[in-house]
């Protein structure tokens, strides 16, 4: 972009003002700060227009999708909410969202919990060894979720792994990581190392915007640095943390990519461990797009009315504490 | 309180410092395998210990890596700097305008799209991209790097990140005098609200060119042509064969030494910004 067109916008301002000699600079500030409808809303048309082609018309789509079914013998016919009952009623996807929020309801807890400990930590600890932790801990977020799943895959396996060898060391069995009983574990394991250290730098600097005077008192009356980070400093992030939690939340159902990699190594996780790798393999491996449509649908719906429910709530409480 | 003081403090601050220590070994040890895998042959991979140097065959390793199946990686380490590239710096850019637009001005639906922004935020990403690969395929453009990156522009958390930052950051009064100035619109927000908004766009860069680089899903959807692909599912094509083929080809030697490649330009390029990146963070964990 060259210099000049900035400059020579077509902003409604850059007309001459109009000819009224004596205006004073509040009077004319407040016209034309409010004067203005159209820019405003010309910096938000590109966004706007993003939102509307890869938000609204992929979802209106899939609701369109979702109201017929094709088969060989009829054809492509509307069939309404017959898919949604199909859904609702589908083992699979029931134990595929049973599963996903088993899942969640461990998981999400303990890496939130660990990178809140870690952030308080960060917080009451300025050493150079805390400053190495809190970059080291951030790292495996920069790395891609599949990389990471095939990374955790080699360390887990009995081949390239140290980790399943070693009760043999003291005369045990091999642990299988990828058996029914650990497999969750597993997973969990993949997903808090990849997350941990974000949500921890989150909460860190959610902390670091605290300011001192809310527990300056709570210091010289003696506090121990452990009671100020329960009673000061976690209330007083507590936005933050909800926030943290609800995007958890929106990831952890969309769960895909570590149990999609981990199928090499696990054969059990079959095509609808996940919700979202059921509606995957319903549009790929089964070409059943209209089900598909509907699977996506619902899972949407349902990561949207939890979250929304979780903001709500917790808008209430703030506004009431 | 440093480790230095009195010896009450050390005391006291002893446990962290181990609890720290293990994090730092959890978070460490898989990334230090892959630096020690990564100089290994695919039989040292297979037979030596896991935790320490076999042979170095690094360089050999990268060679391979280069040259297999025509030099396929260099083209999808090329694809995902760009699709990344080109994703992040659009995101970047609606966000920009969209957050100030709604900061700082008034206009018919203001107060309709921020509600609806907030809910924008809670719709899962992967949900949309099967219904947008089926529309993408009407139009024909499945199957080219336009598949990936127009559906990535899409971020209203960056939006909203903006917008709460130009709320605390940009004063309304430093506009309202470049207006009495006689400054244009575009060139207020260009010359003026932009370099004071500069930590939310890094943060908004970074996390989308991070959420780019590392989507899997979105490709896999989209993309057929091994030449198209980004790193993510290029190195998953290469595990899946090295799992069937593991007699005749050597793979994961390359899978190990690729993953490494894909992961060190992110990690430097957060480790050096995070100046830039941490107080932008801030601003939309505080609302």
């Amino acid at each position: 972009m060259t210099r000049s067109v900035p400059i020579t916008a077509p902003a409604a301002d850059d007309l001459p003002p109009s000819p009224r000699p004596v205006e004073s600079p509040s009077r004319r500030r407040r016209r034309r700060v409010t004067a203005h409808p159209v820019a405003g809303a010309l910096f938000v048309l590109p966004f706007f227009l993003v939102v509307v082609a890869f938000l609204v018309v992929p979802l209106g789509y899939a609701f369109w999708l979702s109201q017929s079914s094709k088969s060989l013998a009829l054809g492509t016919r509307f069939t309404g909410i017959d898919n949604y009952v199909r859904a609702f009623t589908d083992p699979v996807l029931l134990d595929g969202l049973l599963r996903v929020v088993l899942f969640g309801l461990v998981q999400i807890p303990v890496m939130l919990g660990i990178a809140l400990a870690g952030a308080l930590t960060l917080d009451a600890v300025t050493t150079k060894f805390a400053v190495a932790f809190r970059l080291i801990a951030f790292m495996p977020y920069a790395v891609p979720a599949v990389v990471g799943a095939l990374m955790w895959g080699f360390l887990y396996s009995r081949t390239f792994g140290p980790f399943a060898d070693l009760p043999a060391l003291v005369g045990g069995d091999p642990i299988d990581f990828f058996s029914a009983s650990l497999l969750l574990v597993s997973l969990g394991n993949i997903v808090t190392w990849a997350w941990t250290g974000y949500n921890m730098i989150i909460l860190y600097s959610a902390l670091q915007g605290v300011p001192r005077e809310m527990y300056e008192a709570a210091v010289i009356d003696g506090a121990t640095p452990v009671q100020i980070a329960l009673r000061v400093k976690v209330p007083a992030i507590r936005q933050a943390i909800s926030l943290a939690a609800i995007f958890t939340v929106i990831g952890t159902m969309q769960f895909f990519t570590e149990p999609q990699i981990m199928a090499r190594f696990a054969p059990q996780i079959s095509a609808g461990y996940t919700p979202n790798l059921y509606a995957y393999n319903q549009a790929f491996a089964y070409s059943d797009f209209n089900y598909s449509a509907a699977l996506s649908f619902t899972l949407g719906f349902l990561v949207f009315v939890v979250a929304y429910a979780f903001v709500f709530v917790n808008r209430r409480r703030g506004a009431r504490s | 309180m440093t480790s230095g003081a009195a010896g009450n403090t050390t005391a006291r601050t002893w446990l962290p410092h181990v609890l720290m220590g293990a994090g730092i070994l959890y978070f460490l040890v898989p990334l230090l395998w892959v630096v020690i895998a990564a100089t290994k042959s695919q039989p040292d991979l297979l037979d030596s210990p896991a935790l320490w140097f076999a042979d170095f065959n690094l360089l050999e390793n990268i060679e391979q890596l280069f040259s297999e199946d025509g030099g396929v990686y260099g083209a999808w380490l090329v694809n995902t700097a760009l699709y990344a590239g080109l994703s992040a710096l659009g995101a970047t850019a609606l966000a920009a305008a969209a957050g100030y637009g709604l900061a700082r001005f008034s206009f018919m639906g203001k107060r309709f799209f921020e509600t609806a922004l907030l809910g924008m935020i809670m719709v899962p990403a992967t949900a949309l991209v099967l219904p947008t690969y089926l529309i993408l395929s009407e139009l024909d453009i499945v199957n080219t790097m336009w598949a990936v990156v127009l559906p990535s522009l899409l971020s209203p958390f960056g939006a909203y990140l903006v917008r709460v930052y130009v709320d605390e950051s940009v004063p309304v009064e430093l506009i309202d005098a470049a207006r009495i100035d006689r400054a244009g619109e575009l060139r207020i927000f260009w010359q003026i609200a932009m370099p004071m908004m500069r930590p939310a766009l890094v943060t908004v860069f970074l996390f989308t060119l991070v959420a780019t680089w590392n989507n899997y899903f979105l490709p896999l959807v989209m993309l057929s042509d091994a030449d198209l692909y980004p790193l993510t599912v290029g190195l998953t094509t290469w595990f899946n064969t090295a799992q069937q083929d593991a007699g005749n080809r050597m793979l994961f030697n390359l899978v190990v030494t690729g993953s490494l490649l894909a992961i060190v330009p992110l990690v430097v390029a957060f480790v050096l910004l995070q100046r830039f990146w941490r107080s932008g963070a801030a601003a939309g964990a505080l609302k």
